[in-house]
């Protein structure tokens, strides 16, 4: 009976949801399907994996790619909180969302990806310091859990749970200080993953410093992907505009965009080694993904456009676009011997845009029921409990004396 | 997997001198016969020359690798057996989130099944391609040649050296070096002056002998610095990069809340003491 309307109440509410909703859940509902297939059946016969690319897609982009993409959570509080620029805070939350929706996936991704996911936990047991995987999943591991505790404070909002919502506060700045740490190791030891194909990565991506790289290019990609996040929900979704925060966010990112460019330029002239121009099908690549780069660099330069919503969020959009590239670059075109090529198998392919389409989804339906955009920080006292009460004993001892 | 100061001439290794190998491909047999390997369809010709299987994989562990060349107007064959190279620094035993390769003390790396998850990295890694997927099974596990462990630590040879009529000899590493440089010396005509494993990836416990140049006989071209050292430049820095971070910006909010807490009691003492003044 009760099950019965509960059901008939999802059922509804299901229902009520717009079309481009609907198909999103086809599509999640599709990839469950082909992650059915692929541990039924094996890796070898549903992807195009092989003893000469055993990293496919589902490396490239569900890990290597996804990760970066979802740098906006500890970017952006650490700017916020640690740099004090207090009046961007508003974003940090559907950051934080998206950060949480976007390693969990990455954890789905590497679990389909593992020939043996069911010890994923031998990583906490078995240790080996100098392997870069070691240190990602366990970095991985622990920012999903810290995103988890930050994301529970809109949670704890919406049901009105006021003691853990007091302790998720108390600790809100060491989350903070954490998440920008361990991101900071994690984003950068993908990179590190790379330096040990020493002879397979083509020199325009192989340099020592591609760990730096990663990390500072991630930032680029977070601040992106946040920009684009909130002037889409903005349009479609009618949540608050936040055009006026984002116009300071595109004032940073052009900054921190161009000391990548010139770091990657200075690592590819100065400290690669080997022929760079020799296979123009990379140069291409190398090409595009610079050029994706260099200009919302220009266009950000200019005041018109970051404060026109629409040129703002196309510079983003490139700059996440380069970012993607980059990440394929290094971990597929660039590690291909000459005269060898991998693609992606129907399967693979269905996954991956599942795992887009689980992302979107869930960051519409969280934003549909809890308060992520509505969480407008002026007006609720955010300032840390001050249990020495130092404050107010120091005011009130300069009172008396005065 | 470390790079403390390890001698590893005392390491047992292969010398395979491959103007000795007529291609008979006992090798192959005897390593799928001790390690129980599946035989594989195959047919001619799907590889690059007359070898079979076309390549190692999960079933094969090592392969004779053909080259036909022309010498005197005959023509010849000339090979190269494929297999582990067992390096002295493994870049497979670095990679390896949960360690399940090791350096044995006395030369082969060896893979512990049980300990793996199926990651793959090991594959990227290996700059010889020898760690292969089993890509039939729905839970893959990684396979390669293990130097015949079990053998070694029994005082048996490998089962392809011990079948081996001719081309290769097994012992102490140094002495397969000095052995090799001899053979050099002595037939300086038939041997190109070169031993392939000394010094690749920071040197290996397979050493071979050739007539032709390496390349030719499809050895892959390697660095001569041992590859984990190429992480660890990166990785050694992690500890210090998260304190770095972790303090610094400890630091940097603490000095920018107590900015606003002050500005703030600031603020309060002068609100609190305007209706004095007034």
């Amino acid at each position: 009976m009760t099950a019965a309307k509960i059901t008939q109440v999802v059922v509804d509410e299901v229902k009520g949801y717009h079309s481009f909703v609907k198909f999103l859940i086809f599509l999640v509902g599709a990839a469950a399907v082909a992650s059915a297939i692929r541990f039924i059946f094996g890796l070898g016969v549903t992807t195009n994996l092989n003893d000469t690319f055993p990293w496919g897609l589902w490396i490239s982009f569900d890990v290597v790619t996804a990760v970066p993409l979802a740098a906006g959570a500890f970017t952006l509080g650490a700017i916020v909180h640690c740099f004090h620029i207090k009046k961007l805070e508003p974003l940090v939350r559907p950051a934080i969302v998206t950060g949480f929706l976007g390693y969990s996936l990455v954890c789905v991704g590497l679990l389909l990806d593992l020939g043996q996911p069911q010890r994923g936990w031998h990583t906490m047991v078995y240790w080996n310091p100098h392997s870069p995987m070691f240190e990602v999943s366990m970095c991985i591991m622990a920012y999903t859990t810290v995103l988890f505790l930050e994301f529970l404070s809109p949670v704890c909002e919406k049901f009105g749970y006021h003691v853990p919502l007091r302790l998720l506060r108390t600790i809100e700045m060491p989350l903070v200080v954490l998440a920008a740490s361990i991101s900071t190791l994690h984003q950068s030891s993908l990179g590190t993953f790379f330096l040990i194909a020493v002879d397979k990565l083509h020199p325009l991506w192989y340099n020592p410093l591609l760990p730096l790289l990663f990390w500072v290019s991630a930032m680029c990609a977070g601040m992106s992907i946040i920009t684009v996040e909130a002037t889409m929900s903005h349009k479609y979704m009618g949540q608050p505009d936040e055009g006026e925060l984002l116009e300071t966010l595109a004032k940073i990112l052009p900054c921190v965009l161009s000391f990548y460019l010139a770091l990657r330029l200075f690592s590819l002239f100065a400290l690669s080694e080997g022929a760079l121009w020799d296979r123009p099908g990379l140069t291409a690549l190398f090409v595009l993904e610079i050029v994706a780069l260099v200009l919302p660099v220009l266009m950000l330069a200019q005041k018109k456009v970051r404060e026109n919503g629409r040129l703002r969020a196309t510079a983003a959009w490139m700059v996440i676009f380069g970012v993607v590239v980059n990440r394929f670059n290094v971990s597929m075109f660039g590690m291909e011997a000459p005269g060898t090529s991998y693609y992606p198998s129907f399967l693979e392919s269905i996954v991956t845009i599942g795992i887009i389409a689980a992302h979107i989804l869930f960051f519409v339906l969280i934003a549909k029921y809890f308060p992520i955009f509505e969480h407008h920080p002026e007006t609720v006292d955010y300032s840390l409990p001050d249990h020495f009460h130092k404050t107010e004993n120091g005011h009130g001892h300069v009172g008396n004396e005065a | 997997m470390s790079s403390e100061n390890k001698d590893f001439g005392k390491n047992k290794a292969f010398l395979i001198d491959m103007t000795k190998c007529t291609g008979c491909r006992g090798c192959q047999v005897a390593c799928k016969q001790w390690n129980q390997l599946d035989a594989e369809k195959t047919k001619f010709f799907t590889g690059e020359g007359y070898q079979n299987p076309p390549l190692m994989s999960e079933y094969t562990f090592t392969r004779i690798k053909f080259r036909d060349y022309e010498k005197n107007g005959q023509n010849e064959f000339a090979f190269y057996k494929e297999m582990c190279m067992h390096c002295n620094e493994p870049a497979c035993a670095s990679v390896c989130p949960v360690g399940a390769f090791v350096k044995t003390k006395e030369g082969p790396v060896t893979y512990d099944a049980k300990r793996c998850i199926g990651c793959r990295f090991c594959m990227v890694a290996c700059p010889f391609g020898v760690p292969k997927y089993e890509w039939s099974k729905a839970f893959p596990l990684v396979r390669k040649c293990t130097g015949c462990y079990s053998r070694i630590k029994e005082g048996k040879k490998p089962a392809c050296a011990t079948t081996c009529v001719s081309a290769i000899t097994y012992g102490p590493r140094e002495e397969m070096i000095k052995e090799a440089e001899k053979r050099i010396a002595a037939r300086p005509e038939k041997y190109l002056k070169k031993l392939y494993g000394a010094e690749e990836a920071g040197g290996t416990s397979v050493i071979y002998l050739t007539a032709l140049p390496f390349d030719e006989l499809g050895f892959k071209h390697v660095t001569k610095r041992p590859l984990p050292s190429y992480t660890w430049q990166a990785l050694r820095l992690v500890p210090g990069i998260f304190l770095t971070v972790g303090s610094s910006l400890s630091l940097l909010s603490w000095f920018n809340h107590r900015k606003e807490r002050i500005a703030k009691e600031e603020e309060m003492r002068k609100s609190g003491s305007a209706p004095k003044e007034g």
